[in-house]
């Protein structure tokens, strides 16, 4: 999504961000896990968005420029500081983990019990569920995510890896809870 | 499971590879079970995880209240309210000119007419309002040569219900013209005929009928020569006598 310098009016904001809106949503509610904190942080992002517009790089990519906006306003917001202070310090160099025999995925398929994949997602911590939801709800490239998230492609490996890990660790544990 | 494939397994189901990666790690699945079946568990919860994330849609109303939020609407810089503000100015100042200068022919147009009124009307105050007094045309369009700078054909009335009663040498802004008199019913009426390039401006501009005061006029320029038809006769008697007068000039 490239936009030409002579085309950075509002009109083309619009045309170029109102079709990210439910995604945006989306992702915003599974940042702040309250719907009246997502409608505030999506408002606060377009009106940032569109403030700073003239700021776009043309050439660059919109997504990631508007995602990259939404989650630094969210890292800001009470709800981001809060969530930022209690994760843990990122490992994201850390060797890649295998999946394992008898997966939890496996069990969570049979049992087909989609609250329990999504409570397993909520319990992650934000940095990883944000990578996980960028790459498998977005469908966003390494590269997207990196410049979403401003940091390297490398990391973005790890720290996608970890997220997988982490999450099905969330599921075993809930499988074995429930 | 080997752990070097292992670390690529992701990217692999993320799409992520080069080409000959991808040709590697396809030839190793085929031979390595286990990393076959680890690949089958990363992607039943890749799947899982894409349809799960999408759970949460925003309000109709929510969108449209962002939507009209960042609605393109024109900006108002203040180069642009200058702009504006000098461009409204411009045009009434163009637009008073314009007014002022209309008015200001009206005013002269009117101020013509009244001079051709005036002629009308003195003429027939004066006890001797003609100067040659005939219902001929014959004799009296003779009666204008060498009194006036040009000259002009008369109407036959015969089968009409005016009657010429004579005419006369008038002066229009230091400009000899003539003056026929003709009578229609009670009513009388002036023709004056002046050179059209030696009348006031004001009166050029206006042709057709027209009214002045309480009098009916027709003012019109056919080869060179202004005519004013005028007097306190009915709009139609006026515009008759024109006709005639114009069937004239033409034969």
């Amino acid at each position: 999504m490239e936009v030409p310098e002579e085309r950075l009016t509002a009109a083309t904001f619009e045309e170029l961000a109102m079709p990210l809106f439910d995604q945006l949503y989306n992702f915003a509610h599974w940042l702040t896990q309250n719907r009246s904190e997502a409608e505030d942080l999506v408002q606060e992002t377009y009106v940032k968005a569109l403030k700073g517009f003239s700021s776009f790089q043309p050439g660059t990519n919109f997504r990631a420029w508007i995602y990259r906006i939404l989650r630094n306003t969210f890292l800001t917001s009470r709800t981001g500081l809060k969530a930022t202070a209690t994760v843990p310090l990122d490992a994201d160099d850390a060797p890649e983990v295998p999946a394992g025999p008898d997966t939890p995925e496996t069990i969570f398929i049979e049992r087909s019990q989609q609250q329990l994949l999504q409570g397993a997602i909520e319990d992650l911590p934000l940095h990883f569920r944000e990578v996980l939801l960028l790459c498998e709800v977005e469908e966003m490239s390494y590269q997207e995510i990196g410049e979403a998230l401003a940091i390297p492609i490398g990391t973005v490996m790890s720290r996608l890896s970890r997220a997988r890990k982490a999450l099905r660790e969330n599921l075993r544990q809930k499988l074995q809870g429930g | 499971m080997a752990d070097d494939f292992t670390a690529k397994l992701d990217s692999y189901l993320d799409g992520e590879l080069r080409a000959d990666e991808i040709s590697a790690v396809d030839l190793h699945v085929r031979s390595c079970p286990a990393c076959s079946a680890d690949i089958l568990s990363r992607v039943q919860l890749k799947r899982a995880v894409q349809i799960a994330g999408k759970r949460h849609a925003p309000s109709a109303e929510f969108r449209a209240r962002v939507q009209r939020r960042i609605a393109a609407r024109p900006r108002f810089s203040p180069i642009r309210v200058w702009l504006t503000a000098a461009s409204t100015i411009a045009v009434l100042l163009v637009a008073g000119l314009l007014a002022n200068y209309v008015g200001n022919q009206r005013l002269e147009r009117r101020h013509a007419f009244s001079e051709i009124a005036d002629l009308h009307v003195a003429t027939l105050a004066s006890p001797n309002p003609v100067d040659v007094v005939s219902t001929d045309r014959h004799t009296v369009k003779p009666w204008f040569q060498g009194k006036i700078p040009f000259t002009f054909n008369l109407p036959e009335l015969s089968n009409s219900e005016f009657t010429l009663l004579g005419g006369r040498v008038v002066y229009l802004e230091q400009t000899p013209g003539a003056q026929l008199i003709y009578q229609v019913r009670k009513h009388e009426i002036s023709v004056f005929i002046f050179q059209d390039g030696a009348v006031n401006p004001a009166l050029r501009e206006a042709s057709g009928p027209l009214r002045h005061v309480s009098f009916n006029l027709q003012s019109w320029s056919d080869k060179g020569l202004r005519y004013f038809v005028i007097g306190d006769a009915s709009g139609d008697d006026i515009r008759n006598l024109a006709d005639l007068l114009k069937n004239a000039a033409k034969s």
